[in-house]
């Protein structure tokens, strides 16, 4: 099992500062650039220090909000492609359907992979709903956006005998011809991302490698349908290099330390849901239908949305976004104790899902600091990490698909 | 009277619903974002004068969207097929907000069909040279409680709210505020080239505006008025950005004015008949 080391990058010093809305109108003031430089510096240098540690670097993006000052993947990932000589760097992901120009992406992916000499693998996100009104990507026409960029991209990573010209729906170019190529052969691989279930035969489709986070038990359905769709295409069982889950994880030498670094983590998803109402749903993000059935629900004091809660192990679900550490850490959404105990997690996890190839971690978060997440990935490293390389699951067969219940 | 009836047309392969009422010289109106709810009084109040068309935009209503259509002008061309399958002449062409963009898009291309053209509160232009210029309020990025104040006079009147919807209309609000994202997402409820052919509309113009309109302000409303030659520019008092709702009754006396249409009965008898034809919308 490969791990990966993320964060979004939190700004959050500002978090208790100001009351009300994080994302998307939070005023840029709030920022103290020198401060916004120390946390770079932190972020970087505990992905600097992964790659001693045999840990990969995984780095996502998100535009105009206090949680997240990663504004571009590939920014941080091409510094950490010159300065890091054995993980791999993943970006997940690139926000392709926000993205005006998917040839300037090609050329990105195709300049950060020589950098590394062939250690960038490529992820791909439709984006957060909230991010479209920071994009101006009209979000009815997203998917389709999302589509035409994907094949573009890769038309443009793969083709090299000659300019070629796109006349699509959504973009038009002509005579491209990216420089340089990449460096992996074909391309390295693509990775995309799903909370539900339903995109995982699409996925599957596309061979690329699917992601999840923080859906504990939730995960298994996304990762059988994917399964399931190999299975009908003939393409066999996928290998668990294919899957990928990411959970907050904090390992230290007592449990309630661990928990107590969990805890400072899980500010990510405390702060989710600091958004205007306005921005949680824009038209077109979701198929109408949904969101009047949504509205319907909404109308009974008592519903509460699928969407934001997890499941236990007794089969009752909890809110994700207020639920207590011990909670999340039963609904395998927080890995955290000692390494025994994480250890322990992880496999009950992994033998859940029927066994995933990348681990996720989100190893900082929210206002965790610096020497908290360095001695807790040192000590992953050191005292989980080798004892997750022969996690077996056995004879693993993906349960038969079910028809998606459309609420709770 | 006759009864407000509708009917779904087929043109050129896109399905429409439409609703009509009355007789007459031929009355077509264009909703707003917000679809034909609350439109039954208006319509109901011009039905005494004219034969009224109100179509549902493709993608509004239970009018399907049609995958390939993107932009306003696929909107606008629409429109203009059905004035021509149905052969409708001498119209009176009105447009409520979004749907004034529409009629002003139908306008420059060709008014063969169009005798009068009515704006009400008519988004679609862009008039400032200043890039930053907020000229019309953003609808999906407001608060749904700001977008209600600046809407409405009468918000806890108008604004929609879910506890006393159907879910057929629960459903249509949601596909109408899809397709308004899809026509309005980027730029952002204009043509920016359409301030540049207005010259073109050469039939006799109408603009009505909400005095207390913050979607588009009444400012807004008479500087555009005034890029269309000869255009009469008029407010609605008592209203914001809805006219057509909030004073249904000197809305559909103004239009019928205007363009010369026989004369209205008194308004009263309109809002009751209207308020009972409501449930049909």
């Amino acid at each position: 099992m490969r791990v990966w080391q993320f964060t979004e990058q939190p700004y959050h010093p500002v978090w208790d500062a100001v009351p009300g809305p994080l994302k998307n109108v939070l005023p840029n003031s709030h920022i103290d650039p020198r401060i916004a430089a120390d946390l770079y510096d932190q972020y970087l240098d505990q992905w600097q220090m992964c790659d001693d540690l045999g840990i990969n670097i995984l780095i996502n993006e998100h535009h105009a909000t206090a949680t997240s000052m990663s504004a571009s993947c590939t920014l941080p990932l091409a510094v950490l492609a010159r300065t890091t000589k054995k993980v791999r760097l993943m970006s997940l992901g690139i926000p392709i359907a926000n993205r005006p120009d998917p040839v300037r992406v090609a050329e990105e992916i195709a300049m950060i992979d020589c950098y590394s000499r062939g250690r960038f693998e490529m992820g791909f996100v439709r984006g957060a709903q909230y991010e479209v009104f920071a994009a101006m990507g009209d979000p009815v026409t997203q998917t389709r956006r999302f589509g035409e960029a994907y094949r573009l991209i890769l038309k443009a990573l793969t083709t090299h005998d000659a300019p070629f010209d796109w006349q699509g729906e959504f973009f038009q170019y002509r005579g491209v011809n990216i420089w340089p190529r990449c460096y992996q052969d074909p391309h390295p691989p693509v990775w995309m991302v799903s909370i539900g279930a339903g995109p995982g035969a699409w996925i599957g489709e596309q061979r690329a490698r699917v992601a999840t986070f923080l859906t504990g038990r939730d995960s298994k359905k996304l990762f059988d349908g994917y399964r399931s769709r190999w299975i009908e295409l003939g393409w066999g069982m996928p290998p668990p290099e294919q899957f990928g889950y990411m959970a907050m994880m904090a390992v230290a030498d007592t449990e309630a330390e661990a928990k107590r670094r969990a805890w400072h983590i899980a500010g990510y998803t405390r702060t989710q849901t600091r958004l205007a109402p306005q921005f949680n749903s824009p038209p077109g993000y979701t198929p109408a239908r949904f969101v009047a059935l949504d509205q319907r629900l909404r109308t009974d004091p008592a519903y509460v949305a699928e969407s934001r809660t997890v499941q236990r192990s007794d089969g009752s679900r909890v809110p994700l976004y207020d639920a207590t550490i011990d909670d999340l850490i039963d609904a395998h959404v927080v890995f955290a104790g000692t390494a025994d105990q994480v250890f322990e997690q992880v496999r009950a996890y992994n033998r859940h899902v029927g066994g995933i190839g990348n681990l996720l971690m989100m190893g900082q978060g929210g206002d965790l600091s610096h020497a908290d997440t360095v001695d807790s990935l040192q000590r992953f490293s050191r005292d989980v990490l080798p004892r997750l390389q022969d996690l077996q699951v056995g004879d693993y067969q993906p349960a038969p698909a079910t028809p998606q219940p459309i609420a709770a | 009277m006759a009864p407000l009836s509708e009917s779904t047309v087929q043109c050129h392969g896109v399905s429409a619903e439409i609703f009509e009422q009355g007789s007459g010289r031929p009355v077509v109106f264009l909703h707003s974002g917000d679809g034909l709810v609350h439109c039954a009084p208006l319509i109901e109040g011009l039905s005494h004068s004219a034969r009224v068309l109100a179509p549902s935009h493709p993608g509004f209503g239970h009018t399907a969207l049609p995958s390939a259509f993107r932009y306003v002008d696929d909107l606008a061309y629409f429109h203009l097929d059905l004035l021509d399958q149905l052969g409708l002449d001498d119209i009176v062409l009105v447009g409520a907000s979004f749907g004034g963009w529409i009629a002003q898009e139908m306008a420059i291309r060709s008014t063969a069909r169009i005798g009068h053209l009515v704006l009400i509160d008519a988004l679609g232009v862009r008039l400032s040279a200043d890039e930053t210029a907020v000229e019309i309020a953003d609808l999906f990025a407001l608060h749904p409680d700001e977008v209600a104040r600046r809407s409405w006079v009468q918000p806890q009147r108008w604004a929609r709210n879910a506890t006393q919807m159907s879910d057929d209309e629960l459903l249509v609000a949601a596909r109408n505020r899809e397709s308004l994202s899809l026509f309005g997402w980027m730029p952002y409820m204009v043509n920016p080239l359409l301030r540049r052919w207005l010259h073109r509309i050469d039939v006799p113009t109408l603009v009505l505006w909400g005095e207390a309109d913050q979607i588009a302000s009444a400012e807004y409303g008479r500087a555009c008025a005034a890029a269309i030659p000869g255009a009469v520019f008029q407010l609605i008092a008592g209203a914001a950005h809805y006219p057509g709702v909030e004073q249904p009754a000197a809305v559909a006396s103004e239009i019928v004015r205007f363009a010369g249409l026989p004369a209205c009965v008194p308004a009263s008898t309109a809002a009751l008949a209207g308020a009972q034809a409501q449930a049909s919308l």
